[in-house]
């Protein structure tokens, strides 16, 4: 009986409760920001609106990326279940090259929007645009962070059981990203692309 | 006196950003003696430290330990020294407001005014109400369902250090640079780029959103403990009514806390990003941040009196000896009060000119958080009705709540009428009100909560003549200081005045300081009532229940020891300790290994980092700001890469200290 399994006699671990309960305060500042795009989403102040801005395709690819590497830390879990570590790396690997790949193109759409003179100054609708999508990018840039340290960890230790909850509290982050990223995209892209 | 304020020339170096000598404010008389009263008796604390060799320990055991009772302990000494300063710019107003009449200048000039001001709110509840309540919940909760500490010790670490550097970073804006003039919320345009140059409104944004990262991360906190680490066989509605206050007032804070991040963050990207959330051009909408603001600052207000509730309801029941009124109905008000808490925080600005319809929602939702509340003061009468009550220290502030606190109420119900609101709004009738529940409610009931929890934390009573005329100080000086003010607001005196015409209201400002006077003997007499028990510890001293309590944080010894309880407990009903007490309890001597957390210098460490960044973010001094983001960042992440975080208390040693305790 190891440690950790000692103290849980009586309770279950908090952390993954915990979490969640973090979680919810996050979706709540996403909530916000939401709130200020719907409110602001009109205010182009003569300049461009999301007609002249956004590109189907490009966003389209930008959204694969990222819901593939659900899918492909879901294959990590289902390897570090059956406790094979170097499947369970390689998935959180291709995982974080999905993810780069999208902060990569986002930061490649910030800038050529910047370029094109409509940076987060131009109006109060790029302002809330650019807090709504950065601030998601902030957070998969902050998963790429934590993906790297636990692939490092999961070399060191192996897949014992703090690494196991780790791994486990990264996936809810990761799905969760997933899930505001999907109202991103229909909200803020898809509704005025119509 | 100088009368117009020159604001220093805005210059950039690489090295120092903006900061220049200029912004040192050696030319105002008030803020030089301040700081030198501070700097000296900072030197002597500093001198007497290393005489008596208190470093070692003040480290070891205190500002590294992940033990709730002691975040809780520094956390109420972070909220009495912050009271003071807050309590300190309180006197300031009070005295410009009393001589400035009929035209005359008074000694404050309208730009160090209106810093105070804003000071004082922001100061009153963001580093002494907030710490309080986080203190008194930290402390008390763990004992009461029977844990051996929070779920998550190291984060509880962390989060205090945060708050304490973003009280920091408040204070060291009065002797470097400048603090915001804009009032405790900040409402743009005023406190946008164009309206508040310099550094002050930068403070503002960067101690709160640090200390909000501290109050949040606690919030989840206390939610996890109470969800997960109760003692076996405590179901949630056998859980002591204060824990029950507590779960609700952290859900709180996860909810509304967010916001205000989110809020402060938009105003942060205006201020050094050129976006325009809040400006009056390029499609901004200033409105947008004052309701943002207020769905957080609604709750907010709830998040200050909900805990204060539950530390009543455990003191009426206590010194009534009877179990509490109602327990069932006590929770489910308090759960109203948390929903209805949201749907309330347009009352703030009826005059915002939303139209009937919805000044009548918003209106209505208000004056039915009454009613719960109202729950809640029957159920304390009723509590103490037919029983043997006993005047002790808390009762005394207890009772004082009750009286003043269903006035403050009164008064805000008239505030939720919207045509009363429109003729009141921002006068000094509303500033009365919302002193009239804070002090009444949050400042009393604190003081009720230490004098109650007091013996249990250090083993003695306080005082009881300085902590009566403690209480009388607060009690008579609240009423001569904000009784006055309700009349100048029906008059029509708005708040915040530098200075007024009209003869006629002096005299109650000159009442309203003389409460303010008697506030401070009030304040002094606490301090003094800290010192009397301290030096009379030894006639004080007192076992592990000296009020014959109900709840289990009296079931162990008094101060108790770190592991809390020797044994895990079995709890079969509420008021668990009354039970045991009854069925005879006593601990049995067959201990088994008890499993704690380590002590980490992980969060003080971090939190460092954060006020630098904070410091280096007002000053724009980048080249600090990436240095200690980063530095934040790898200790955080080399934290994680320690897997070797707890140790266990063997049985010899517990049987050892548990003998130590009962003989001592």
């Amino acid at each position: 009986m190891s440690a950790a399994d000692a103290h849980h006699a009586h309770h279950q671990s908090p952390t993954n409760i915990g979490f969640w309960i973090y979680l919810m305060s996050d979706c709540i500042i996403f909530g916000a920001l939401f709130a200020t795009y719907a409110v602001l989403g009109g205010g182009f102040a003569g300049g461009p609106g999301p007609k002249d801005l956004f590109e189907p395709g490009f966003i389209a690819v930008e959204t694969a990326l990222l819901l593939f590497s659900s899918v492909t830390f879901g294959l990590a879990m289902l390897s570090a279940e059956k406790q094979k570590l170097d499947a369970t790396t390689a998935w959180l690997v291709v995982t974080g090259l999905l993810g780069a790949g999208f902060i990569g193109m986002e930061l490649y759409e910030f800038a050529h929007l910047i370029h094109i003179g409509a940076g987060p100054d131009r109006s109060a609708f790029l302002s809330a645009f650019f807090a709504l999508v950065g601030t998601h990018g902030l957070h998969v840039t902050g998963g790429l962070i934590w993906l790297v340290t636990l692939i490092a960890q999961l070399r060191l230790h192996g897949l014992n059981g703090p690494n196991m909850r780790r791994l486990g509290t990264l996936s809810m982050f990761w799905h969760f990203l997933d899930l505001i990223w999907i109202g991103v995209f229909s909200f803020v892209y898809l509704v005025r692309l119509i | 006196m100088a009368t117009g304020h020159v604001q220093p020339q805005e210059t950039w170096s690489p090295i120092f950003g903006r900061l220049t000598f200029d912004w040192i404010p050696y030319h105002e008389p008030i803020l030089i003696g301040t700081f030198l009263g501070v700097g000296l008796a900072g030197l002597i604390v500093l001198a007497l430290m290393t005489r008596f060799r208190l470093w070692l320990p003040l480290w070891r055991d205190w500002v590294i330990s992940v033990d709730h009772k002691k975040i809780g302990i520094m956390y109420m000494v972070l909220g009495f020294i912050m009271m003071v300063r807050g309590f300190a710019d309180a006197l300031m107003m009070r005295l410009q407001q009393a001589l400035a009449a009929g035209g005359a200048e008074g000694y404050l000039p309208p730009h160090h005014y209106d810093q105070v001001f804003t000071a004082h709110g922001v100061i009153m509840i963001f580093f002494v109400a907030m710490p309080f309540v986080t203190g008194i919940m930290n402390y008390v909760m763990p004992t009461q369902i029977g844990a051996r500490d929070v779920a998550f010790p190291f984060l509880n670490n962390f989060s205090f250090w945060m708050t304490v550097a973003g009280a920091l970073l408040v204070n060291i804006s009065l002797f470097i640079g400048e603090f915001a003039r804009v009032g405790w919320l900040a409402f743009p345009p005023l406190s946008g780029a164009s309206y508040s140059t310099g550094p002050g409104m930068d403070y503002y944004l960067w101690a709160l959103q640090i200390a909000g990262v501290g109050t949040t991360l606690s919030g989840i906190n206390l939610i996890a403990t109470i969800l997960k680490m109760r003692a076996p066989g405590m179901k949630m509605m056998m859980m002591p009514i204060f824990t029950w206050n507590t779960l609700i007032t952290n859900v709180l804070i996860v909810a509304a806390f967010p916001v205000l991040t989110a809020t402060l963050a938009l105003l942060t990207l205006d201020r050094y990003l050129d976006f325009r959330f809040f400006t009056n051009d390029f499609g901004g909408n200033a409105m947008m941040y004052i309701n943002l603001i207020w769905i957080w600052g609604h709750p907010e207000v709830y998040i200050l009196i909900i805990p204060i509730f539950g530390v009543f309801s455990e003191i009426v029941a206590t010194f009534s000896r009877k179990p509490l009124f109602g327990y069932a109905t006590m929770v489910w008000a308090t759960a109203c009060i948390m929903v209805l808490s949201f749907v309330v925080w347009l009352h703030h600005f009826f005059t915002m000119g939303s139209g009937a319809n919805v000044n009548t929602f918003f209106g209505i939702t208000t004056m039915i958080i009454a009613v719960p509340t109202g729950v809640k003061i029957f159920n304390w009468l009723f509590t103490m009705y037919r029983g043997r009550v006993r005047m002790e220290l808390p009762m005394y502030w207890t009772i004082g709540f009750l009286v003043t606190f269903t006035i403050g109420g009164m008064t805000g119900v008239l505030l939720a009428v919207p045509p009363v609101d429109f003729q009141l709004h921002n006068t000094l009738f509303l500033v009365a009100h919302f002193h009239n529940v804070i002090i009444g409610g949050v400042v009393f009931g604190v003081y009720a909560a230490v004098t109650f929890w007091w013996p249990k934390a250090f083993g003695f009573k306080l005082d009881d003549r300085w902590g009566k005329r403690a209480f009388w100080g607060w009690f008579v000086g609240f009423y001569l200081a904000f009784m006055p003010l309700y009349a100048l607001g029906l008059m029509g005196v708005t708040r915040r005045m530098n200075s007024y015409a009209d003869m006629g209201w002096q005299p109650y400002f000159l009442v309203a300081a003389l409460g303010a006077v008697v506030i401070l003997f009030g304040i002094l007499s606490t301090f003094m009532c800290f010192y009397v028990s301290i030096r009379d510890r030894k006639r004080l001293a007192c076992g592990g229940d000296p009020w014959d309590a109900r709840t289990l944080e009296w079931a162990n010894q008094s101060p108790p020891q770190k592991y809390n309880f020797p044994q895990d407990i079995v709890v079969t009903g509420r008021d668990m300790f009354w039970k045991m007490k009854e069925e005879g309890f006593k601990w049995s001597t067959d201990y088994q290994p008890i499993h704690m957390p380590k002590d980490t210098a992980t969060g003080v460490l971090i939190s460092a980092f954060a006020l630098a960044f904070g410091f280096a973010m007002v000053w724009y001094i980048w080249w600090l700001a990436i240095l200690s983001f980063v530095a934040m960042l790898a200790i955080g992440i080399a934290h994680t890469f320690n897997y070797n975080r707890d140790y266990y208390i063997q049985p010899d040693e517990i049987a050892a200290t548990e003998a130590k305790g009962a003989s001592a």
